[in-house]
């Protein structure tokens, strides 16, 4: 069956974002990795739209990529302040939010 | 006029109406006083004589209507004379007469009757037509359903009061205006004059007890406020103090006695109650309480034993006061308290045929009690306070006997020559500034002949040599003892041979201690020093005169009531007159027995008294003299010899220890260790409770608030709040850390393991 | 007229409230017009009692007049009654007599720290008070005007009293408040134990007349004996009465002039009138029961009101205790339960009030003038101020009841009543009781006396010989004082018009008549076991007549 191999690929590409948002200590390798979660959870909602023939996967995943642009875009305006400030994108170095 | 019916069941006369224009308007006589008074108070120091000549105006006007008072009521009684010797001669011509007054309240007997009732049951000797006494009254207040009424009662007793009341106080009012010049209360003085001589008129003519009651005790303010009228130094006001004082525990008597006799009978009236006792509407043992709850108030008003320790030291008031108030008229209140109502001691004492009662025993003994105290006094002022004591025991002994005429007869001589020793005594000490005998007196006959004749007048008087005043009177209460045995007796209402025996020694105690007086004073050498002033002399005309007034008074005034049988035997003429139109033929009077004038007494106890004057004399005008004509007493007398005699005398000096009992024990002891110990209760018992059920209160509020409320209530939700803050404590320095990897871990971690859940469970 | 009837008692109760309220709102800057507004006030009120004197009907003395009955609190049947008779006429009069003569002498005088503000607004406040426990004819509104009078004064002793003032004032509140508590309990245990349909009205109710015309009747012996010891504690703790006496002297020491004026005059009568008004007309079988305990708490209270007087040494405590020994013959007067004994009563109340409070006006201006009142060093005052001494020795003679001031026709009387008490009550221990009321008016000579020799007779000591300070008499002192001495002169001598106002209404109070059917008086029969069959008889009667 198809799907299987689609969610294969998800599940792999999920993997990897997970990886990569927990064991990278570089902000925008974070970014990088979320954006691959997210690109997982599309090839999620594209596959099983089309599996059960209905669009509303296919307008989620659309959706999906609009918010990761505006995210990404916050998330590297965010990391490009603390590299101003810190002149470093280290996360471990950033705990100062600790409660 | 509201006429009072006193008809009694046993009447033993009949009786008329007295009336009179001054009799019924009598409440004038107090009325004016107390009008005087009212404007000394408030315009007395604009006046010209500094309000003195209001005193004296009225208590002159008062005067004039107790006169006429007087006068009226002796038209009465003889009047009812002529009624009783005209019925007996015209058994059946009464009813024109009764149809003139007011018929109803007369009841005629017929004259044959009468005339056995009288000399069986009255034996009065005179008038067998009663007279009632004017009687007027008006509410005063009601209360409960009682009505307590103001008002006058005037029958002879009052009528003799009123003149001696107004008299003397018109003679020391006159005097007064030179023996108080330029005091520096002179306006007041006159004030209380007239607020005095009006409080005693006012009790004098009372008509009921409630009234009698008002009257006692405004006397005893006016004395009060007399006896301290020099306040500045505190003798003075303590001897005030003192006074009213023993007064005020005497008047506890008074007020429990009327509170009795009122309950008892009904009614405050005075004749009301007496017809009560007379008539044993009371039970015996309760007028016989009554009697000696209101023998106390004679005791402390009239100076009797063992009260009388006030009378001595009230002398500390200026001399004219203690001549007024401390000898001729308030101190004889309780006299004319027990007079008025004498129905019930009579029947309380069971006077009639008895030889004992408390009255006659504390008069007794007051009378040789005071006589020996007033020996070992040097201030001539005591020696007639003490000699008034004594005289006053005189009466109250009278009384206890059944003697009333007799009684009331003494107090209205004694009135005159006590009140001439007085001034007499003021005189002498107005010109040596002094009261002390033997420090500044002496030889005064020389300097003041007039002070020294009155004073001599008087005091023969005293003594009761025949034939001034004092001699009929004392004489009479001898015969009224009822116990002389010689000759068979002289009658009377019972044996009281005890008070006759201290009467005898009594007169001759007098007799001696004022032949001391008038020894120390007028004669031997001059004591005193005038400081340069040049010798004493007499003093002036407003002094001098009333004391020749006086003297004449107490000269003339036996006359009025010589001894039946003394110049013949019949009834008529001078015999008896004052007895006559004083004693009351009445029902609310008890049928007292009279006695039988004896030869034999009175030339006894004559002899008697010259023997206690020769004794004296002797000591004083022969030894003592003798020694030297400065000397007041033996050098090596017997008070020095015997021991016996010197502890006498020291017993003397002490006044028999009374005053200390009273002051030191009495007074100080309730004053100080008893008041301070109730006080100390007070503060350290009941306050001192109250005190601590507050603390305790305090303490366990503040148990309550720290150990359950703050350590366990609120424990409670501070330990909620502490574990939440631990917790969080915890929670944050373990997982928040601010590191972004292990959130996401977590959250992942989470997920998963929800996620596993989803799965398992779902 | 209308108006009497419905207006002129609330008027006269809430005219001073409203003064205080203006007083209060004025600037305080405007003394003058402070003191106006105040005077006003009470002059205004006390020309409404001058009317009221003449406009009352003396020959119905008996029966409530200018009543006004208005729903109030529904839901426990309490209503809005006034109404005087011949009883509480002479208290209020008193009150509206001596409130104005009080502000008068403060204007003269303002104690430290002055504020006239707040003390003027308080004694406006203590007169509403006052005059409504008197005219107040519901229970809870006459607890509420009771307890009305409390706070005032607690803040007169606390803000302008003496040294020890907090204490004083504290002890005052609480244990007028303690009293209070008690007698609340009271009335609501009469509340639900009394049966008001026994004369018409509803079953439970407050109204002071239903309560006092049978519908207490039904109410069993143990259960009136403890209700009766309740109200005992509060009216007696208010009098006071031996032993609940001890805030009496602190309170009167500490208090400002005006303060203990009042407080004689008119605070300690609440008590007294309490127990006239209510606690006896309401529960006569428990006040029969009572009566010998309460009389011989009265004469304690009289000797030792007296011998306490002796151990004083400061002059002000001394007329405080004084106040004990002279609400003790007025206590002696009631506990007798005849219409005698309760007429002396209210006497001597009245007396009593003109006189001490007289006494105090003296003291207070005796510590203006020496800033002491220890008799230790007192002296000397007639020859300083001869006046003010010979009005403090007018108003000596006065208190120790000399004849002829208004002092004696307290005293007397109930001397006179405690030899006859009602037949219920045992005779013998009455007719004791008499003669150490009389052993009293002895001690009360004594320590009067004992006074007026320390303070007015001799010389002054030098430390106040040459002391421009001690003047005479001042002109507001006149004003304030010549009324008051005049009253007690004119009572003295001619006591009638008070004896005859109260009378009808006193023997209204003590006979029993349910719906005018007069039942068997049971004070008038013989003592014990007849007694208690008397009422129990009455229980029965009333229980018939219950709807």
């Amino acid at each position: 069956m198809l799907l299987v191999q689609f969610l294969l690929l998800s599940s792999l590409l999920f993997c990897i974002g997970i990886y990569g948002v927990l064991a990278r200590k570089n902000g925008v390798m974070v970014l990088m990795s979320i954006e691959l979660i997210l690109n997982a959870v599309n090839i999620n909602l594209v596959a099983f739209g089309t599996m059960t023939s209905n669009i509303a996967g296919e307008v989620f995943a659309l959706f999906v990529i609009a918010i990761a642009a505006a995210e990404v875009g916050v998330g590297l305006a965010i990391v490009l302040l603390i590299f101003r400030n810190k002149n470093s994108v280290d996360l471990s170095s950033i705990d100062s939010m600790k409660g | 006029m509201t006429a009072f019916s006193i008809f009694a069941a046993e009447g033993p006369t009949s009786l008329i109406q007295a009336g009179g224009w001054f009799l019924e308007k009598a409440w004038i006589i107090p009325a004016l006083p107390a009008i005087s008074f009212v404007l000394i108070l408030f315009f007395g120091k604009r006046m010209k004589y500094k309000g003195a000549e209001f005193g004296i105006v009225s208590i002159a006007v008062a005067f004039i209507f107790a006169i006429c008072c007087v006068g009226q009521w002796i038209g009465q009684v003889n009047n009812a004379d002529n009624h009783s010797e005209h019925k007996q001669e015209q058994h059946h011509a009464i009813n024109e007469e009764t149809a003139k007054s007011d018929s109803s309240d007369i009841e005629l007997a017929s004259g044959k009757d009468l005339t056995v009732l009288v000399a069986a049951e009255e034996d009065k000797g005179h008038g067998s037509v009663g007279i009632k006494p004017v009687v007027e009254r008006f509410t005063w207040w009601e209360n409960g359903g009682r009505t307590f009424t103001v008002g006058i009662m005037v029958d002879g007793l009052a009528v003799m009061m009123l003149f001696v009341v107004t008299a003397i106080s018109l003679l020391v009012h006159i005097y007064s205006t030179e023996y108080v010049a330029g005091d520096r209360r002179y306006t007041h003085y006159f004030a209380f004059l007239s607020l005095f001589s009006s409080s005693m008129l006012f009790f004098v003519i009372s008509e009921n007890i409630l009234q009698t009651i008002v009257g006692w005790e405004l006397v005893g303010v006016c004395s009060f406020a007399l006896i301290g009228h020099w306040w500045e130094e505190k003798p003075n006001s303590d001897a005030a103090l003192k006074a009213f004082l023993t007064n005020r525990v005497g008047d506890m008597g008074l007020l429990v006695g009327m509170i009795i006799l009122f309950w008892s009978s009904g009614s405050w009236s005075i004749i009301d109650i007496n017809n009560a006792a007379i008539n044993h509407e009371i039970g015996h043992s309760t007028l016989l309480i009554a009697s000696l709850c209101l023998t106390a108030a004679v005791m402390s008003k009239s100076g009797q034993f063992i009260l009388h320790t006030w009378l001595p030291d009230a002398m500390a008031g200026p001399t004219p006061v203690s001549a007024l108030i401390h000898a001729a008229t308030m101190v004889v209140a309780g006299i004319y308290m027990v007079a008025r109502l004498y129905g019930v001691f009579f029947e309380g004492y069971d006077i009639a045929g008895s030889s004992f009662n408390i009255l006659a025993l504390v008069g007794s003994v007051t009378l040789v009690g005071a006589g020996l105290l007033a020996f070992v006094q040097d201030d001539i002022k005591k020696v007639l306070a003490y000699s008034t004591v004594s005289q006053l025991g005189y009466m109250v002994m009278a009384l206890g006997v059944g003697a009333w005429t007799a009684a009331v007869f003494h107090l209205f001589t004694h009135a005159f020559f006590k009140a001439g020793l007085f001034l007499g005594a003021g005189s002498v000490s107005h010109s040596v500034h002094s009261f002390d005998m033997k420090k500044s007196m002496g030889g005064m006959r020389k300097f003041m002949p007039t002070t020294y004749k009155t004073f001599v007048v008087c005091t023969i008087a005293l003594m009761g040599l025949p034939p001034l005043a004092g001699f009929w009177s004392k004489d009479e209460i001898l015969v009224g003892t009822g116990g002389w045995g010689l000759f068979g007796g002289t009658g009377g209402n019972g044996t009281y041979t005890f008070a006759l025996v201290m009467g005898i020694i009594g007169a001759a105690l007098t007799c001696a201690y004022m032949t001391r007086v008038i020894y120390l004073t007028f004669f031997g050498e001059f004591r005193g020093d005038t400081h340069g002033h040049g010798d004493p002399h007499e003093s002036g005309k407003r002094i001098t005169i009333p004391l020749i007034i006086l003297a004449v008074m107490a000269t003339g005034a036996g006359f009025l009531n010589l001894p039946v049988g003394f110049l013949s035997g019949s009834k008529a003429g001078w015999q008896e007159r004052f007895g006559h139109y004083v004693e009351p033929v009445a029902t609310y009077f008890p049928p007292i027995a009279h006695g039988t004038p004896s030869w034999s007494l009175a030339i006894f106890s004559t002899v008697v008294a010259l023997i206690g004057v020769s004794a004296a004399a002797y000591y004083f005008f022969v030894k003592v003299n003798a020694q030297s004509p400065a000397a007041t007493e033996l050098t090596n007398g017997p008070t020095e010899k015997n021991k016996v005699a010197k502890a006498g005398h020291t017993l003397l000096k002490q006044k028999y220890y009374l005053d200390h009992l009273y002051t030191d024990i009495i007074a100080n002891g309730t004053k100080g260790p008893v008041a301070d110990a109730v006080y100390w209760t007070n503060q350290k018992g009941i306050d001192e409770a109250v005190n601590q059920v507050g603390k305790q209160t305090t303490r366990a509020a503040t148990f309550v608030y720290e150990t359950i409320d703050q350590n366990m209530v609120d424990g409670v939700v501070n330990l909620s709040g502490r574990a939440s803050e631990g917790l969080g404590e915890t929670t944050r320095t373990i997982i928040q850390r601010g590191k972004v990897h292990q959130y996401a871990a977590i959250m992942f971690a989470a997920t998963t393991i929800l996620a596993g859940l989803l799965i398992v469970f779902v | 007229m209308d108006f009497d009837n419905n207006w002129l008692l609330s008027l006269m109760v809430f005219l001073p409230l409203l003064g205080g309220a203006i007083v209060m709102l004025i600037p305080k800057a405007q003394e003058e017009l402070i003191k106006a507004v105040a005077l006003a006030t009470t002059l205004v009120t006390a020309g409404l009692g001058i009317f009221m004197l003449f406009d009352f009907d003396y020959g119905k003395s008996g029966d409530l007049q200018y009543v006004v009955d208005e729903e109030w609190i529904n839901v426990i049947n309490s209503r809005y009654i006034l109404g005087i008779d011949g009883m509480s006429l002479p208290l209020i009069a008193l009150t509206l007599f001596i409130v104005p003569l009080c502000l008068i002498y403060t204007f003269g005088h303002f104690p430290e720290p002055r504020n006239p503000k707040a003390i003027l607004a308080l004694i406006l406040i203590l007169e509403t008070g006052m005059i409504g426990t008197f005219a107040s004819q519901d229970l809870i509104l006459f607890f509420v005007f009771f307890e009305v009078v409390l706070l005032p004064m607690f803040f007169m002793i606390a803000v302008w009293g003496g040294e020890d003032r907090r204490y004083a004032s504290l002890k005052f509140f609480l244990y007028t408040m303690f009293g209070s508590a008690l007698m609340l309990v009271s009335f609501l245990a009469l509340y639900f134990l009394a049966d008001g349909s026994i004369v018409g009205d509803q079953m439970h109710t407050f109204s002071i007349v239903s309560l006092s015309e049978g519908a207490t009747l039904g109410i069993s012996r143990s259960a009136q004996l403890w209700i009766f010891a309740g109200m005992f504690v509060g009216f007696g703790v208010k009098v006071p009465m031996f032993p609940f006496h001890t805030w009496l002297p602190d309170a009167h020491t500490q208090a400002p002039t005006v303060g203990s004026v009042i407080l004689a005059a008119v605070l300690l009568k609440l008590g007294t009138y309490g127990f006239i008004r209510i606690a006896i007309p309401m529960l006569p079988e428990a006040a029969a029961a009572w009566a010998p305990f309460i009389g011989a708490l009265a004469v304690i209270g009289i000797i030792y009101g007296a011998l306490g007087c002796l151990a004083q040494r400061d002059m002000k405590r001394l007329i405080a205790f004084s106040s004990v020994a002279h609400m003790g013959f007025v206590m002696l007067g009631i506990s007798t339960l005849t219409d005698f004994g309760i007429n002396a009563a209210i006497f001597g109340m009245v007396a009593h009030g003109l006189i001490t409070g007289m006494l105090f006006f003296i003291a207070g201006s005796m510590k203006d003038r020496y800033h002491t009142l220890d008799m230790g060093r007192l002296g000397g005052l007639l020859v300083s101020a001869p006046r003010l001494g010979w009005i403090l020795g007018f108003c000596c003679m006065a208190s120790l009841g000399l004849p002829g001031l208004a002092g004696f026709w307290g005293e007397f009387p109930a001397i006179l009543a405690s030899y006859n008490p009602a037949s219920i009550l045992p005779e013998s221990t009455f007719r004791g009781y008499m003669v150490v009321a009389a052993l009293g008016t002895v001690l009360a000579a004594g320590y009067l006396l004992w006074m007026l020799q320390k303070t007015a007779m001799g010389t002054p000591s030098d430390e106040f010989a040459e002391n421009e300070e001690i003047a005479d008499v001042k002109k507001y002192e006149w004003v304030a004082w010549a009324p008051i001495l005049a009253l007690i002169l004119l009572f003295g001598l001619y006591p009638r018009p008070i004896f005859k106002t109260t009378d009808d209404a006193v023997v209204k109070s003590l006979t029993v008549d349910i719906r005018g059917e007069i039942v068997e008086n049971c004070l008038e029969v013989e003592g014990g076991d007849l007694g208690i069959e008397c009422f129990a008889n009455v229980r029965k009667t009333a229980e018939l007549m219950k709807d």
